[in-house]
């Protein structure tokens, strides 16, 4: 019994603590601007791309990493820039039909620089290696992650809660105008928090390519739409709601992949009645029913201003 | 001083004579983007090294210059339509492709209702060309294909459990999974299907899912694409059973995947490397010398079925527009079915549908080592 369930669930934390990485992003950018940042699920694909072009012009790896980071929280910082503060007094709509432009310009970017074909994540040494834990094989990079997200999490609450930007953060968040009124420096701080989140979902994307190793221009789609559901799932806006919606997320359509089987040998089905199908309609029909039910989401805020 | 005037003037006539040279236009209708792009641009690689050595055409006497109009249909269904359209307006005489016979089926209708014949290269999907007359095909078709696997999987590895993935809405895919399911069936084995939507980058729990129902072979007639992932997940999950695919895994692209892996992996393919030495040489000779073409095989000179076919099928279409005698779609369209062709990939004539008659598979495998292709054997079904 164990044994049929362990390594679906070992796949689900793995997935889900990559796509709490990439809620992050969407949840502090929504809790700030009240801006929903479709481009946010590309930036993490560019990381990638940025990550196979790296390593393929000969730069070692231990350098590579550190820059990929570096890059992609500056392409964070440029869109915010370019495309959102010239927006900072039009209608939200507005910012948030530039975040679409954003994110099918970076995709036909990309398209055009790879050409349209998968580009093979280089190979990070110790992450990828093979191991086994209680008879699950996998690769080291599945038992790293949830731990490393675990980790970050835990610095991202502390820098919110205890630093001087995290206060002013938070201010901005209540209360964008009054903070602005109080001397807080709002572009440096949306500024920040667009770094911080771009960092994240580059992390997540070392992780996940690391694991699944193709990048393609449209590779950011489905993990973005995924850590969104999983943002709006725990209370759009909250940090520790979009970690919580992301693992019960990532879990549960792994589960589903596998129902088939762990209720074929539970001897609930005689056979197999092809479930797995249905994995990522629960995703989306998840964020139809909290939508209904419950629009906050896990932990959100009382007010229901959504777009 | 005059014999040189002359000679002058006799060259610049032949440079006229040969600039006023007549153009027929031929559609590439394939993918250069999406999943199947790095496959898509493999064929279109024969096409172009064919173009390159076969440039001009002799049609009712005139020599014309073909000239290759490409269309990218993305990989995708509904762009599919919008390409198809744009060679109809460029006038072509006769379309090539595509790789993938979801999107030749979408494009299907609109070549036919402007009277234009297509000739599919390597989308092996029945379905393409029943039921009309338009749509011609070079290669093997997919119950033929399934056939030889499922008795390859039976007869050669001795498997009685089989897992079968497709992506769901791939015609392509689950066409094969079928074929391949009644076959397997019918051999005494038991089979289980499973389909990924698209975009699907995580295979983990349908290769947990075959190892828990103890299959021994993994069939997987997907994308380029999806197969990379899966033989990649496969290894870091130390999976024991081979991979089985069709012929769109027969591309460098996996085979780089599996290299360095103890994942086993076999497909069926239209052309071998080292049936046509002459053929084999000078496409190698092209890509040496140009670095584009090199960069779309992937990066190495390998060669991929696709591109032998690719190959063939433009010269199964110079042999149409010389036997209609006329660069008018409508006449190419009626003297197709009488056109036979002997390509590197075997004698190409066309059945009463429109398919060419194969009675060969080639069967490879990877080299885990090197990476190369390597040939099993050579599958006949009669």
């Amino acid at each position: 019994m164990w044994n049929t369930i362990f390594p679906y669930l070992l796949t689900g934390i793995s997935v889900g603590g990559q796509y709490a990485l990439i809620a992050i992003g969407y949840t502090m950018v929504y809790g700030i601007l009240r801006l929903i940042n479709f481009a946010h699920g590309d930036v993490f694909m560019v990381a990638g791309i940025v990550m196979v072009y790296m390593a393929a012009s000969g730069l070692p790896l231990w350098l590579c990493l550190p820059l990929v980071l570096i890059v992609t929280a500056l392409v964070g910082f440029l869109i915010e820039r370019v495309a959102y503060k010239p927006l900072r007094n039009a209608p939200r709509m507005s910012a948030m039909i530039s975040a679409i432009g954003v994110s099918y310009t970076l995709q036909n970017l990309v398209l055009y620089i790879t050409g349209g074909l998968n580009q093979l994540y280089p190979t990070i040494p110790w992450i990828s290696d093979s191991v086994t834990i209680f008879g699950a094989t996998t690769k080291m990079v599945t038992v790293v992650t949830p731990v490393l997200t675990i980790l970050l999490v835990v610095a991202l609450v502390l820098l919110i809660n205890h630093t001087k930007i995290g206060m002013a953060m938070r201010a901005v968040s209540r209360d964008f105008e009054t903070s602005q009124l109080m001397g807080i420096k709002i572009n440096s701080v949306i500024s920040m928090t667009f770094v911080i989140g771009t960092f994240l979902a580059g992390v997540a994307s070392i992780l996940y390519f690391t694991n699944y190793t193709t990048v393609i221009q449209t590779s950011g789609a489905m993990p973005g739409l995924k850590a969104f559901v999983a943002a709006v799932f725990g209370g759009i806006g909250s940090i520790p709601g979009a970690v919580v919606g992301a693992f019960i997320i990532g879990i549960a359509e792994n589960i589903i992949k596998g129902l088939d089987i762990i209720l074929f040998k539970l001897g609930v089905i005689a056979a197999p009645i092809g479930l797995a199908t249905f994995s990522d309609a629960f995703t989306f029909a998840l964020l139809i029913v909290i939508l209904a039910v419950k629009p906050t989401g896990l932990f959100g805020e009382k007010t229901t201003d959504k777009v | 001083m005059k014999k040189v005037l002359a000679i002058a003037l006799a060259l610049m006539l032949v440079l006229c004579s040969a600039a006023m040279a007549e153009t027929v236009k031929i559609g590439v209708f394939e993918p250069a983007s999406g999943d199947s792009g790095a496959g898509g641009k493999q064929e279109m690689l024969g096409m172009q090294y064919a173009n390159k050595e076969t440039p001009t055409v002799e049609i009712g006497g005139a020599t014309y210059d073909v000239e290759l109009v490409y269309a990218d249909n993305g990989s995708d269904t509904t762009k599919a339509p919008s390409a198809a359209n744009s060679l109809v307006d460029a006038g072509v005489s006769v379309v090539l492709g595509s790789y993938g016979s979801g999107v030749s089926i979408a494009g299907s209708d609109i070549f036919k209702n402007a009277n234009i014949p297509a000739i599919g290269v390597t989308c092996t999907n029945p379905q393409v060309t029943a039921g009309n007359s338009h749509y011609f095909r070079v290669c093997f078709l997919d119950p033929f294909q399934g056939t030889v696997l499922a008795n390859y999987a039976s007869k050669e590895l001795g498997a009685t459990v089989a897992y079968t993935l497709g992506e769901l809405g791939n015609d392509y895919d689950q066409g094969l999974c079928t074929y391949f399911k009644q076959a397997f069936e019918a051999l005494g084995g038991t089979v289980m299907h499973e389909d990924f939507p698209t975009g699907t980058a995580d295979f983990n729990s349908y290769l947990t899912n075959a190892a828990g129902i103890g299959a021994q072979v993994f069939f997987c007639p997907v994308s380029i694409a999806y197969s990379t992932q899966i033989v990649q997940q496969a290894a870091s999950q130390g999976a024991t059973f081979p991979i089985l695919g069709g012929d769109t895994l027969d591309s460098n692209v996996v085979s780089n995947a599996a290299k360095g892996t103890n994942v086993n992996v076999v497909v069926t393919t239209f052309y071998q490397e080292g049936a046509n030495a002459d053929f084999d040489n000078g496409f190698k000779a092209w890509l040496a010398e140009d670095g584009e073409a090199l960069t779309n095989n992937g990066g190495n000179d390998i060669i991929a079925g696709v591109t032998a076919m690719g190959y063939d099928a433009y010269y199964v279409a110079l042999e149409a527009l010389k036997a209609a005698g006329s660069t008018d779609s409508a006449a190419v369209m009626a003297a197709l079915p009488a056109v036979t062709y002997d390509g590197v990939s075997g004698h190409i004539e066309f059945d009463d549908t429109g398919d060419a008659v194969r009675t060969t598979a080639y069967v490879k495998t990877v080299n885990n080592e090197t990476g190369d292709w390597e040939f099993l054997t050579e599958q006949t079904v009669d």
